[in-house]
């Protein structure tokens, strides 16, 4: 059963797991954000608010990391005066957020989606890249499905 | 075959496609060709030597010694801008594992239904909507990804780089995403430190001459003649370069753009990019969030494995990956056109004549970001 599978059993299999992509969201220009919209293939394995839910949660995170406020401004004059030397010592704020976001994706993991024999994937694992297609693809052993969010999020399941 | 293999780890770097050069075991990542950046280095290296050497000594003396050390400063700063564009990633993004590019291709076939043979299948394009404007989405077949908007592939270094701006051969790097504001620096305070020099050594010149004459001046530091020349002829392409990124950079627009034209002419202001505000749009490039690299260049590579089941490394999807998926739809051949490229317009607009000797403009030529046949016929529609 999937609660007996560790995490890190279920990123091996995620290898030959199959994947689902989730797409990037360009509606508001290049941030990073992505679709909210439930895959289909999901519909079994999740309820659809939780999983709206986490892309939610996710997207206002990366909103937080890309916002132009005056902590950004801030941080971009001191580091330009001292010629981006500053950021040898420094975190920049963008890396701040990304550990947030790992520390969230993984508590979502051991919270809702372990459980359920799914698995989510950090996207800067895969290269914040833009996925080019929801795709759903068996492995040849055939136990296990999950998802990719083509880069962004591998969400990975277990049996069904 | 010997018994005994000792295999040494090797960092995902060192298995990269694309036409980078690494150093500093992946720290450093630059384009192929290095020629002009290390002639570049000499220029300002050398240029910088010798207004230390032989004006700074009179100018500390008899003006002010705040002028060498701010000179230093700016030195420092420019050395450290170049050193900071050139080394950098400029935002590549990585190639899609076999199995998202199998994907991508059943997707397409799917959409495009069956070409009767000797049809030329219609072009990869995808729209997206993007601030109520509709963005076609181009899809790079070297790096079998549809490229988000802004992307752009570059042939010198064969790479898509995010938000791609030009390949500068000055800087021997692509400018893109992520060093784009430290390129623009690099050109404020070259141009700023070429000034500098250049009028501290009228000064000096002047100053001397009415001591000694114009001729002994010239005698006793003749490194002044070499430093104007060099300056006078990196003043106007630098300050023109400035200005003109100075402009893109108030519109938010990319150098690749405003070639292109995508939002000028009849397209003018309909740049979804731009926040409509100048100052806005300042901040977004020179002071919003730095990007940090999605090419993992040192991590380390997973071990090879023949049953594949432990690894995330592409190599082990080939073997589950052929089994599986067949594509059958025709690769349209790859797009590249070796430095096929269109002339540096950018650089035209804003620098000096033509009779310029090389060292001064900036005429080698702007890499061709992407050459599709297939884009270019949309975009002439």
């Amino acid at each position: 059963m999937a609660e007996t599978h560790s995490l890190q059993d279920m990123r091996q299999q995620a290898a030959v797991a199959a994947k689902v992509f989730i797409q990037r969201d360009y509606s508001n220009g290049t941030m990073c954000q992505f679709q909210t919209k439930f895959p289909s293939e999901l519909e079994t394995k999740i309820d659809k608010q939780q999983f709206e839910e986490t892309i939610r949660t996710l997207n206002n995170l990366y909103t937080e990391a890309e916002k132009l406020g005056s902590q950004s401004f801030v941080e971009g004059c001191l580091a330009c005066l001292t010629a981006y030397a500053v950021f040898l010592c420094m975190e920049t704020h963008y890396e701040k957020v990304l550990k947030r976001i790992s520390k969230y994706i993984q508590e979502q993991n051991d919270k809702i989606y372990a459980p359920r024999g799914l698995l989510l994937t950090d996207p800067i694992e895969r290269g914040l890249r833009v996925p080019s297609c929801m795709s759903l693809w068996l492995s040849r052993k055939g136990r296990t499905a999950g998802l990719d969010i083509g880069g962004f999020f591998t969400v990975t399941s277990d049996g069904g | 075959m010997s018994a005994v293999m000792i295999t040494r780890k090797l960092r995902k770097w060192e298995k990269l496609p694309g036409k980078n050069t690494f150093c500093c075991d992946g720290r450093v990542m630059m384009a192929r060709q290095k020629g002009i950046f290390y002639l570049t280095l000499f220029l300002i290296i050398g240029t910088c030597s010798l207004f230390f050497a032989f004006e700074c000594p009179y100018l500390a003396v008899h003006l002010s010694p705040a002028i060498p050390v701010f000179a230093v400063l700016l030195f420092l700063f420019v050395i450290a801008m170049l050193l900071r564009t050139s080394f950098s990633d400029p935002g590549v993004l990585p190639r899609a594992l076999p199995e998202e590019a199998n994907f991508i291709e059943m997707e397409i076939e799917a959409a495009n239904g069956s070409v009767p043979s000797g049809q030329r299948p219609p072009p990869r394009i995808r729209n997206v909507q993007i601030n109520n404007q509709i963005v076609k989405l181009k899809y790079c077949y070297t790096c079998k990804i549809f490229r988000p908007p802004r992307a752009s592939h570059c042939s010198i270094c064969d790479n898509c780089v995010d938000r791609f701006d030009h390949h500068c051969p000055w800087v021997g790097n692509c400018v893109g995403k992520r060093n784009y504001r430290y390129f623009y620096l690099f050109t404020l305070t070259l141009s700023l430190l070429t000034i500098y020099i250049f009028a501290f050594n009228i000064v000096h010149v002047v100053m001397r001459s009415v001591d000694q004459g114009f001729l002994s001046t010239l005698k006793e530091t003749p490194g002044t003649v070499l430093e104007v020349l060099v300056c006078f002829f990196t003043l106007w392409s630098m300050v023109g370069l400035t200005g003109f990124h100075t402009y893109l950079i108030s519109l938010n627009q990319t150098t690749n753009e405003d070639i292109k034209g995508s939002w000028s002419g009849k397209n003018r202001g309909q740049n979804p990019y731009s926040h409509k505000n100048i100052v806005k749009n300042c901040c977004e490039v020179l002071c919003g969030p730095t990007y940090p690299s999605v090419l993992d260049r040192r991590g380390l590579m997973q071990e090879d494995s023949p049953t594949a089941a432990n690894s995330e490394g592409p190599c082990s999807f080939d073997n589950l990956v052929a089994q599986t998926v067949k594509t059958t739809a025709p690769l349209i051949p790859n797009e590249h056109t070796p430095d096929d490229v269109k002339p540096s317009i950018a650089a035209e607009k804003s620098s000096a004549p033509k009779d310029d000797p090389p060292l001064a403009a900036k005429l080698p030529p702007l890499a061709s970001p992407e050459t599709d046949a297939e884009t270019s016929i949309v975009k002439n529609q």
